[in-house]
Order: C-alpha cells, then structure tokens, then sequence
C-alpha cells in the first residue's frame, strides 16, 4: 500500500528531505548537552549555533532572533501568549487580541483559551470569499480599542490563501500593534523574508518543509518583550527552556537552507502539476469548484494547494473511497474526537455547512510528479460518482 | 431445517462497525479471517463528545474511538470515523426523550440498530459499494429452507442479543454478519488476548450510551427542560387513592420500578410498592404492591418482521421477550396488521409501554413490535 500510494496531503506533513535525513542520522550518536560546558557540550552547542546561523541567513533574521521550539503549534501558542501576556502589562487590562476567523487551530485555540479564561478580549477579523483577511474591517478593529498583538497567518494551511501581511503590518503600526505570523506553509513555497515584511514574530515548522517532525521555531525581534510558556533552565535566551534537540535542530537548518533556496523552481513546478490537476479534476468532474484564491493570480494562493468541492457528496466518503484507490489526500477540516466538524475556514469564506463538508484538498510537495496527478484525476470521477450515491 | 449463513459467500466487501470494545473488534478480527475484505468504522454519534457520557465504556466518547483505531491497527484494516451524529439525534436522541415525556420506557438500543447501525450505516455502506455490516452483537445468522436469512438467539444465553435485533428485516438481515454467535463471551475475551487487542479487559457496557453516568432522570430533567410534560406531582396509592409522596416529574419513573419512590408514607401492610401507572398529563404517578404489577396480555404496534409476516403463532415454541435480558415468556401472538395482540399463559410483571415485545419460535426471532398497552390481571 506505501508503495503505490500517491501522497497528495503535503501540507499536513511533506516527507523528509534526502539533507535532512543524512544530517539527522549523522548527529544521533554525538555526545553532550548544548548547555553543558565542556568539549561535548561545546561541540553540540556549536550545531545549533551553526543551525541558529543558517536558519537566519534563510529568513532574513538575524540569528538571536531564531528561539527554537517543538514545532508550529508551541511557537504559536508562544507568540499568543506571551505577545499578548507582555503587552497586557504594558496596556493594563482590556487590551483586545486581534486574529482571523481564518487561522489554524494552534492559534484560535489559544486566543479562545485566553478569552475563556478572562484574560483576553478577542476579535476575529473576517475574510472574503477567497479567504482574504477584509482589511477595512482590521482597521476599523485596530482603531476601536488599545490592541495587544494581531495574529495573521502568512497562507492559509487549508485553502492555500496568501494573505496581505504587508498591509496588515502597515495597519498595526499605524496603532503600534505588534504582528504575529504564522508562517508554516508559506517558508519554503512563497519568499518570506522576516525583516523585510515588518512582522514582530514567525512560527516556522521543519515538517512542514522537509524536516523532522518535533523542531520549529518561533523568529521573534529581540525588542518584542514575550513572557515564556515554558520554564526551567532558560536555554532558549530564557524565552523557552528545555534541552536542545540538537540532531533535530541541525536537521530543521538543513531543510530550511534547501528549500529556501530552491523556492521559486519549487513553487514553479509544484504550482504546474497543481494547475494540471485541478484543470483535468473539472474536466472530468464538470461541477467540482476551487475554493480560494483563483490559480492564474501570481503570489495569491500556496502554489500546491488544490481545494475542491464536489457538490453532493460528503467529504469524507471521498477521503475513504480514494484512499482504497491509493490516493491519499485531506478533507482539511479539523477533526476533534474523530468527529469531522465542517471547516471554520470554509463557514469564514461563507460557504454554508454543507458546502463546507463536500470539499478535498489535495496538497501537492517536492515529491509530487506528473503520475501522481494521472492517478488522481483518473481515480476523482468513479469516486464521485460512488459518494454522490452514498449520499442520496 | 437450516445450514449457519457462515457457510455463505466468503470474499464480501465488509464494513466492520467498531465500538472501541472488546466484541466488535473481535468480530472485525474474524471477518477478515473468514475471507472478506475488511474495513474497520467508528460511529460518532455524539456532536459534543463531552455532553455525552465520558469514561472508559459507552459509545461516544474520544477514548473509544482510539481504542477502536488500535483495534483496527493491530487486526491490520483501514479505518475510518463516520459521523452519523446528526441521523442519532433525530432518530434515537429525540425520540427516547419523547418517549420518556409521554410516560413510557423506550430502548434506545432497538431504535439505534433499526434506524443507525442497520439502516443508516448499511446504506451508506451499500452505496460506497460495500456488501454487508458485521458487528459485535450476540446473535446467530441461518439460510433457512425457503432461502430467507434466519436471525436466532447467541449461543452464549447469557450475553444473547438477539433481542435489541429484532427489529431488523429480511432485507437488513441479509446484508449483516454476528460473527461473534457462536462463542460465549470469556472465549471472546481470550481471543483477544491471544489475538492482542488491547481491548480484551475492557469492562463491557450496560447503560445507555448516551446518559452519563447511568442517571436516566439527571439527563433527561436537563435535556427535557421546556419539553417535559411536568416537573413534579402526586404519587398516588392506586387502591386508597391517598397521596403518600411527590415527585418531581413524571419521565423520571418506568412502570415496575421500586427504588427512589421516597414515598412519605409506608404502605399500610407495610410490604414495598411499586410504580403502576404514570400519567404525564396530570402529573401522577400510580404505585401499589408488586402483584397488581401482573400483566397477563398486551398490545404492541409499529411491527417489524424478520421474514414473513405470521397471522397466528402458536405451540410450545413460541415465546416472547418483554426486555432486554428478560425472561421467556410462554405466548399466543395474533398479527392483525399493524397490531400485535399477545397472550401470555403465565402472567408477567413490570412490562412497560414502549419496551419491544420480541417474538421467538425456538431459537428463532420471528419479529418485535412497541407495546402500546398492557392489560393486567384482575385485582
């Protein structure tokens, strides 16, 4: 089944780079604690560094900034947090979070968990049909009340919307509100460069581009005053403590310098085998619509996102019957429980209920090929016709 | 007479309902041995799994659906959660609190196999081009001489469920698999073991899977809220026509019961009452002395046959079962289309409308129907 399954779910993890794997493997059996101060621990102090270095000079930080973390979702709940317990602070009580209805659930939890628990008033801004944040509406939220932190995604991780950081970072500093971005499917497909968009702090996830699952980091400008999640020890300039994973890290630094730097073929040929694919799914599915951003508009959508809906049927009967095809893909809606709720991206571009569940997203990656989207396009028709079925 | 359905065709395209619990994944485990090509599913029947019942049994809760993924895993089959969340409400949820509010004592389970299980999943199931449902109900499936498929009692009597079955109809019968009817449950629990589902010491499940807690009147007095015909009343000695205690609504009391009268008063004889009437609209509550409980007829409606339908059954094999794990009671059965009028040669205690009457020749079930009405022995 591994063998000829046909992997169209990169976006919720690609497989690990070739570089990744070999500088992974290759730092398993050093020796030594990066916090320890003799040879080893120098030693292993050095790979991050080195690792802290490459990761920098690939995002446009400088490398005090990289605070490493265990993945997308911790540097998320960092930046919220501790952005947001920092800024309270300074503005006293009362101070508003600003985030998309649009975002990942590592952010929209814990902004709901902040409010819930009394320690924040939250605003989600709203978005288009496409899933583009109404920046009208943010100014109108920026100006209402003192704001802590806003939050906006980089791409949309289900609909593959590219959103407007660069003006969603002119508009906070009209207020002096830092910005938050999560940053997970854009490193790597789109050019992101930190110093250049403005933001005050960016989730990176090294699954997510050909790392090793477990490392992330959260780039964050050394002025930002954050208060830390996690205590004890200190090791990331007190900001995150816990002992380094330095393979991890090294491996993490790898991917990242790789797939920054082969970005624009990347994204190039990635984006024709999408375009193929959903061009060739209507053909043969005359009724299956793109959700987001059109394809033809440069830089407007993730170029390996395919987000479709087929009316009439249940998203995941879809997801099942392809998979016994060895297709494997995504319905992209948050599943708590195992019970698939309908995407809160997809109710946010005002898709209703059941719009929101007949929808597939097919993520294509670096190892993506022309045959994967034969296979795709020749298994969509039967399959759909069977769901239809299924739902009558 | 018959031959065991086992015997029928192997190689079917299966869709193995998995509960979390220690039969189902059994009865996945033997259906990919006996041939068919397997395809392990989850219900979600909770929106809200929280709102429902937590812990370690029952349906609903996150634990189970991964404990049926483990399952799934290690018996090496796909797996999938489908979520029949919305369908169990209207049909099991809602009509188990309309029941309640209208002074009888449905179950839940007949409601969830006739209208979820084998309807609403096996549909599904056919229409993604799946063959059959096979679960982990004590039950055994028989091709009969006339072709049709025969549903009978487990031949673990003790863990027999043919009785929350006997709604279903030819037509379900004939696209489901009991593959656990021949075994008895400690042998269940060893193949599990030996098999190395993790499952096999998992306490097996009584209650109502939707109730935490097992609190019947705590869960429907928060869910009836607006919809309860009452929320308090006299409790009425049936006899004197004294009032000896309040309750605090009528849903709360199933004909039978004894416990949680908290009656003020004690019965003159001094001997337990028990509930023998409820009567939402006035609010009251009836209770007198367990013999006035002995029902000697009853009525049922809504019938659901398993083969053909009968007109007359009777004879020293026809039984019928008032509840779940009742007795076997001794019976004449008259089918006057929608009616079912039973005689019972030795009268019965504690029927209560709503309950399904199921009807057995031997082994056999013929079919069910919802008691209506109960006619009691004479005082």
């Amino acid at each position: 089944m591994s063998e000829r399954a046909v992997y169209l779910d990169h976006a919720a993890t690609t497989p690990m780079l070739p570089v990744a794997v070999e500088v992974l493997t290759s730092h398993l059996r050093d020796r030594g604690n990066a916090s320890s101060l003799h040879a080893s621990g120098r030693r292993a102090r050095r790979v991050v560094e080195e690792s802290r270095e490459t990761i920098a000079q690939a995002l446009g930080c400088r490398p005090g900034e990289v605070v490493f973390t265990s993945g997308g979702t911790e540097a998320d709940n960092l930046a919220v947090k501790g952005i947001h317990w920092s800024r309270t602070a300074a503005l006293g009580e009362g101070a508003r979070l600003i985030t998309s209805a649009v975002e990942h659930h590592a952010v929209l939890d814990p902004v709901h968990w902040l409010q819930g628990a009394g320690q924040a008033e939250v605003r989600l801004c709203g978005v288009d049909a496409e899933g583009r944040l109404d920046l009208d509406e943010l100014a109108r939220l920026l100006a209402e009340r003192p704001v802590s932190l806003v939050s906006v995604m980089w791409a949309n991780n289900e609909v593959g919307t590219v959103q407007p950081i660069e003006a969603v970072v002119a508009l906070a500093a009209e207020h002096g509100v830092p910005v938050h971005t999560d940053a997970v499917q854009a490193v790597g497909t789109l050019p992101v460069d930190f110093a250049a968009s403005g933001v005050d702090a960016m989730t990176v996830s090294a699954h997510k581009l050909g790392g090793p699952v477990g490392v992330g980091a959260l780039v964050v400008r050394r002025e930002q005053g954050i208060v830390p999640l996690v205590h004890g020890g200190g090791q990331e300039r007190d900001v995150r403590s816990g002992t380094l994973d330095v393979p991890a890290i090294a491996a993490f630094a790898a991917a990242v310098e790789v797939a920054v730097k082969e970005q624009s073929t990347h994204a190039a040929r990635v984006a024709e085998l999408r375009d193929d694919l959903v061009r060739r799914i209507q053909q043969v599915v005359p009724d299956a619509h793109l959700h987001g951003a059109a394809l033809d508009v440069p830089g407007a959508r993730l170029p390996g996102n395919a987000h479709l809906g087929f009316p009439g049927c249940e998203g995941d009967s879809l997801l099942m019957l392809l998979d016994a095809r060895g297709v494997e893909c995504s319905t992209g809606s948050a599943c708590s429980a195992g019970v698939p709720q309908p995407s809160h991206v997809l109710l946010a571009m005002g898709s209703s209920a059941d719009d929101a569940r007949h929808s597939l997203r097919f993520s294509l990656g670096h190892t993506s090929t022309a045959a994967d989207v034969d296979a795709a396009v020749e298994a969509i028709a039967p399959v759909v016709d069977r769901a239809r079925a299924a739902r009558r | 007479m018959s031959s065991p359905a086992a015997a029928a065709p192997t190689g079917l395209r299966v869709v193995a309902a998995m509960s979390g619990g220690v039969d189902s994944a059994v009865a996945a485990a033997r259906a990919v041995e006996a041939g068919h090509e397997v395809t392990g599913i989850h219900l979600a029947l909770s929106r809200n799994p929280a709102s429902y019942r937590s812990g370690a049994r029952g349906c609903c809760t996150i634990e189970d659906a991964n404990d049926a993924r483990r399952a799934a895993d290690v018996i090496g089959i796909p797996f999938y959660v489908w979520d029949l969340s919305e369908r169990f409400h209207e049909d099991v949820v809602e009509d188990f609190m309309d029941e309640y509010a209208a002074g009888r004592t449905p179950n839940p389970c007949l409601r969830c196999n006739e209208k979820i299980k084998f309807a609403a999943v096996l549909d599904r199931a056919l229409a993604l081009g799946f063959d059959a449902v096979a679960t982990g109900h004590y039950a055994r499936l028989e091709r009969g001489d006339d072709g049709l498929v025969q549903l009978h009692r487990a031949a673990d009597a003790g863990k027999d469920q043919s009785y929350v079955l006997g709604v279903l109809d030819q037509e379900q019968l004939a696209h489901s698999l009991f593959p656990l009817g021949d075994t008895d449950k400690p042998a269940v629990r060893r193949e599990a073991a030996a098999r190395g589902l993790l499952v096999a010491e998992k306490p097996d499940s009584h209650d109502i899977c939707f109730v935490a807690d097992g609190d019947n009147a705590g869960w429907l007095r928060e869910k009836l809220g607006e919809r309860a015909p009452n929320h308090g009343g006299e409790i009425v000695d049936d006899a004197s026509g004294e009032v000896v205690g309040h309750h605090e609504g009528t849903y709360a009391y199933t004909i039978g019961q004894r416990r949680g009268l908290r009656l003020g008063r004690p019965a003159a004889d001094g001997r337990p009452r028990f509930v023998l009437d409820i009567e939402p609209v006035s609010g009251t509550v009836r209770v007198g002395p367990r013999e006035r409980l002995a029902v000697h007829a009853l009525t049922g409606e809504r019938p659901r046959w398993c083969g053909t339908v009968p007109s007359v059954l009777e004879g020293p094999e026809v039984t019928v079962q008032l509840r779940a794990h009742g007795a076997e009671h001794r019976a004449e059965v008259r089918v006057e289309g929608e009616r079912v009028e039973v005689r019972l040669l030795e009268p019965a205690s504690g029927i209560a409308p709503g309950q399904a009457v199921v009807v057995y020749e031997g082994t056999r079930v013929v079919g069910s129907a919802t008691i209506s009405a109960t006619q009691r022995v004479p005082a």
